[in-house]
């Protein structure tokens, strides 16, 4: 029987997974959108679990709003990787040090 | 009157210190000889009143000065005989010096600037003999030490006439602090720093005990020889001469003006200034006999061995104030004041004459480079020699004789008669001594052979005239063409043995009327005023008070026996012929002697060791001590905790932030999420 504390373990697996892919990646940056955005459907796994834990639907609700974020927010972060790209000819995260003082 | 005295010399000193390129040279000159001649006419006119015992006691108010509590200190000029008597001395000598300066210094660049520290140094000195309270005295006193300080450091692109400047200066504050503390012990135990005040009060303190140094001693005993280290400082006596010699790195006008009528004979000057309270404790007096004694041998043995003509001068300075002191320690304060007197005038002319002398020799001062002087420069020759008849003594009791036989033999007359023999038999030693050593400096400088050829300073005025010579060759005029016909076509077997060509010549009139002045002085000065200074009537009269006048002392000095009375003489002839059989007879013998006694002649070439000894004692220590601290204790510690440590602090502090500061979205991510988890588990486990 699949419980409530194997969903929290996959989501716990796809976060640390997001979370290393956002620290430790060193290629590019759309690896660490989607990293990103694993982090995000980790965060959603365990709303759907937990709403379906407590019956209570307001963690789906919460779910979709995050998925439609999310949609967003990988738009607006892949149109700035095109901008970026078209500006500095490169995507790899080790040469994206600009943004200091 | 007075006012003039002192202040005209102070008015001519600003205008050509001030003016100083922007008035010119001749007037500069014009402005500070004509205030200094001014002065020392008034000042004969202040004196022969008292001569003629007309005068009195008169004090002539200026200034208010400062006023606290008890304590009231006011500008005011005091004259009386002993302030005429210095105020004379003072001006005489230093109205020559400037005059003198006219020829000595004609091609220094810096001459108004020269001019306007005579002038200054003439002014401390009149402020000093003047002083109607300690303080004005001090001022007076500090005033002269600053003036030493610039001029004896006049040539300050010399690194030695630097040097020689310092040391006069810290040496002198040695003695300074032991005459301000005397000043602060007399403020404390007699309330009032008035001269007039004090004196009166002495007798009254004899016998109390103060605390000094945590023993009890008896006051005025502690205030007289506090008084007398501040007096010890200024006049050069032994422990604090180390100064004098070496002072001789100034121009010569300065030195005789140091040594013949300022600076030096201040010390000599406050003790009879204040002899009513050394009366009073036989203690002090002891000391300043045996300080004045000692100075008086130990001065005189180096003068023995030096080889330079003004260093010479200077330890018979140094030796004639330890006859001066010994004088006032037995109670001849007038004989003291006397020897001050006739010493002004011979050892001007001395000092004048010696730089004349090294004028002549194209500034050559070693006393081994010249000889045979006498026949190139006859008009200083005579000046000199008169100088050392003064200086020596020369005379015949009740006929006639020089300066210094009237004066010095009074004092050592004294010793015998204040029954110490001890200091009686100094006396006379030294004055065999004296005489040797003053004899010694006459027959190398102006007997014998030429020497000269060798000397350095010579050489170079020979190349300098050479050079000279084709310049003027190249003119088609040569005005000088038959003046000095040697110069052309030097061919060495013609020119006289030892001169290597060269001509001393002899000074222009403004250094030789001054030595002629001087000369009078020399000879005169003891026979006309004798009378006056140490007569055993008269003397009280001429006095009136102003030093404290032991009748019977001076009687004994008039009726001491006939062997003590030649005594001085005999010792005179005998440092003569010793002289002269050194240095005229057989010129051999000096070398032998030093060679014989190779330990005793090192002692006395080294100055008994005092330079060495107060380098080994004090400066390296001090220096040692300023190099802890500056390295250890600034450097490291200060400047390294302190100022440089938090500096270092920072930029480390704001590398290490700029490092995190990398501009890599992983980095901030990572922070962000440590911060995150943080603040998470702070949220959790709060």
């Amino acid at each position: 029987m699949i419980g409530l504390v194997h969903y929290l373990v996959v989501a716990a697996i796809l976060f640390a997974l997001g979370v290393l892919g956002l620290v430790a990646n060193r290629k590019n940056l759309i690896v660490m959108l989607m990293a990103i955005e694993l982090i995000l459907l980790a965060v959603n796994l365990n709303l759907v679990a937990f709403s379906a834990y407590l019956q209570d639907m307001v963690g789906q609700v919460f779910a979709m709003f995050v998925l439609t974020v999310a949609a967003g927010e990988a738009a607006i972060g892949l149109a700035i990787l095109v901008i970026y790209f078209r500006g500095r000819g490169t995507i790899a995260v080790d040469d994206v040090n600009r943004m200091k003082g | 009157m007075i006012l003039f005295v002192v202040f005209l010399p102070l008015i001519a000193a600003i205008v050509a210190g001030l003016g100083n390129k922007a008035l010119g040279v001749v007037p500069a000159k014009l402005v500070t000889t004509g205030a200094l001649f001014a002065a020392a006419i008034l000042s004969w006119l202040i004196f022969i009143p008292y001569l003629q015992g007309t005068a009195g006691y008169t004090l002539t108010p200026v200034l208010e000065w400062m006023r606290s509590g008890t304590m009231s200190v006011d500008w005011a000029l005091r004259v009386d005989a002993l302030t005429a008597v210095m105020l004379v001395v003072i001006t005489s000598v230093s109205a020559l010096v400037h005059l003198y300066s006219w020829g000595y210094m004609s091609e220094d660049p810096d001459q108004p600037r020269f001019f306007a520290y005579l002038s200054l140094f003439t002014f401390a000195m009149l402020m000093l003999v003047t002083a109607d309270n300690l303080v004005q005295m001090f001022f007076g006193w500090e005033g002269v030490g600053l003036a030493s300080y610039l001029l004896i450091g006049f040539w300050f692109k010399k690194p030695s006439a630097n040097a020689a400047a310092i040391k006069a200066f810290v040496v002198n504050r040695v003695g300074d602090l032991g005459f301000m503390l005397g000043i602060f012990g007399t403020y404390l135990v007699f309330d009032t720093v008035s001269i007039d005040a004090i004196l009166r009060a002495a007798p009254g303190m004899a016998g109390s005990t103060i605390g000094f140094l945590g023993f009890r001693a008896d006051t005025l005993t502690v205030l007289c020889l506090l008084l007398f280290v501040g007096a010890m400082g200024k006049s050069a006596q032994l422990g604090l001469h180390t100064w004098l010699p070496d002072a001789m790195e100034g121009p010569t006008p300065v030195s005789a003006l140091i040594h013949a009528a300022t600076m030096v004979t201040a010390g000599v000057f406050m003790v009879c200034r204040l002899s009513p309270m050394f009366e009073t404790s036989p203690v002090a007096l002891d000391v300043v006999t045996f300080v004045g004694a000692a100075t008086c041998l130990f001065a005189a043995t180096c003068g023995m061995v030096q080889t330079d003509i003004k260093r010479v001068i200077a330890y018979s300075t140094c030796s004639q104030l330890g006859y001066m002191f010994f004088a006032a320690g037995i109670g001849a304060y007038g004989a003291a004041m006397f020897h001050l007197f006739t010493h002004a005038f011979f050892k001007a002319l001395l000092f004048l004459g010696a730089g004349s002398v090294i004028h002549a020799m194209h500034h050559e001062q070693d006393m081994r480079y010249y000889g045979g002087l006498r026949r190139e420069i006859p008009l200083t020759f005579w000046a000199m020699l008169l100088g050392t008849l003064a200086i020596t003594g020369v005379g015949v009791a009740g006929v006639f004789g020089f300066a210094g036989f009237y004066s010095k033999d009074a004092i050592i007359e004294g010793g015998w008669a204040a029954n110490e023999v001890g200091v009686w038999f100094v006396g006379v030693l030294v004055a065999a001594i004296t005489s040797f050593y003053s004899w010694r400096l006459m027959f190398l400088t102006f007997w014998g052979t030429p020497r000269w050829a060798e000397s350095e300073h010579i050489q170079h005025a020979l190349h300098d005239a050479h050079g000279h010579g084709h310049d003027q060759e190249a003119h088609p005029a040569g005005e000088h063409g038959g003046h000095e016909p040697s110069e052309h076509g030097p061919s060495q077997h013609d020119l006289p043995a030892g001169t290597g060509g060269y001509h001393p010549h002899e000074s222009p009139w403004t250094m030789l009327a001054p030595l002629g002045v001087l000369t009078l002085g020399a000879v005169f000065a003891g026979w006309a005023f004798e009378h006056y200074f140490i007569g055993a009537d008269a003397g009280e009269h001429f006095w009136r008070g102003t030093i404290a006048f032991r009748e019977h002392l001076m009687h004994a000095i008039h009726e001491v026996p006939l062997a003590i009375k030649l005594s001085a003489t005999i010792a005179m002839l005998l440092g003569l012929l010793a002289a002269w059989y050194a240095y005229i007879r057989a010129p051999r013998t000096p070398a032998a002697v030093a060679g014989q006694f190779e330990p005793i002649y090192r002692f006395l070439l080294h100055k008994w060791y005092f330079d060495e000894l107060y380098d080994l004692l004090f400066v390296r220590p001090a220096f040692a001590i300023g190099r802890l601290l500056w390295h250890r204790g600034d450097e490291r510690t200060i400047d390294r905790f302190g100022p440089n440590g938090l500096a270092y602090a920072v930029s480390v502090g704001s590398r290490g932030a700029a490092r995190l500061q990398s501009g890599y979205l992983y980095t901030y991510a990572f922070v962000m999420l440590l911060g995150l988890t943080g603040a998470v588990t702070w949220a959790i486990t709060r």
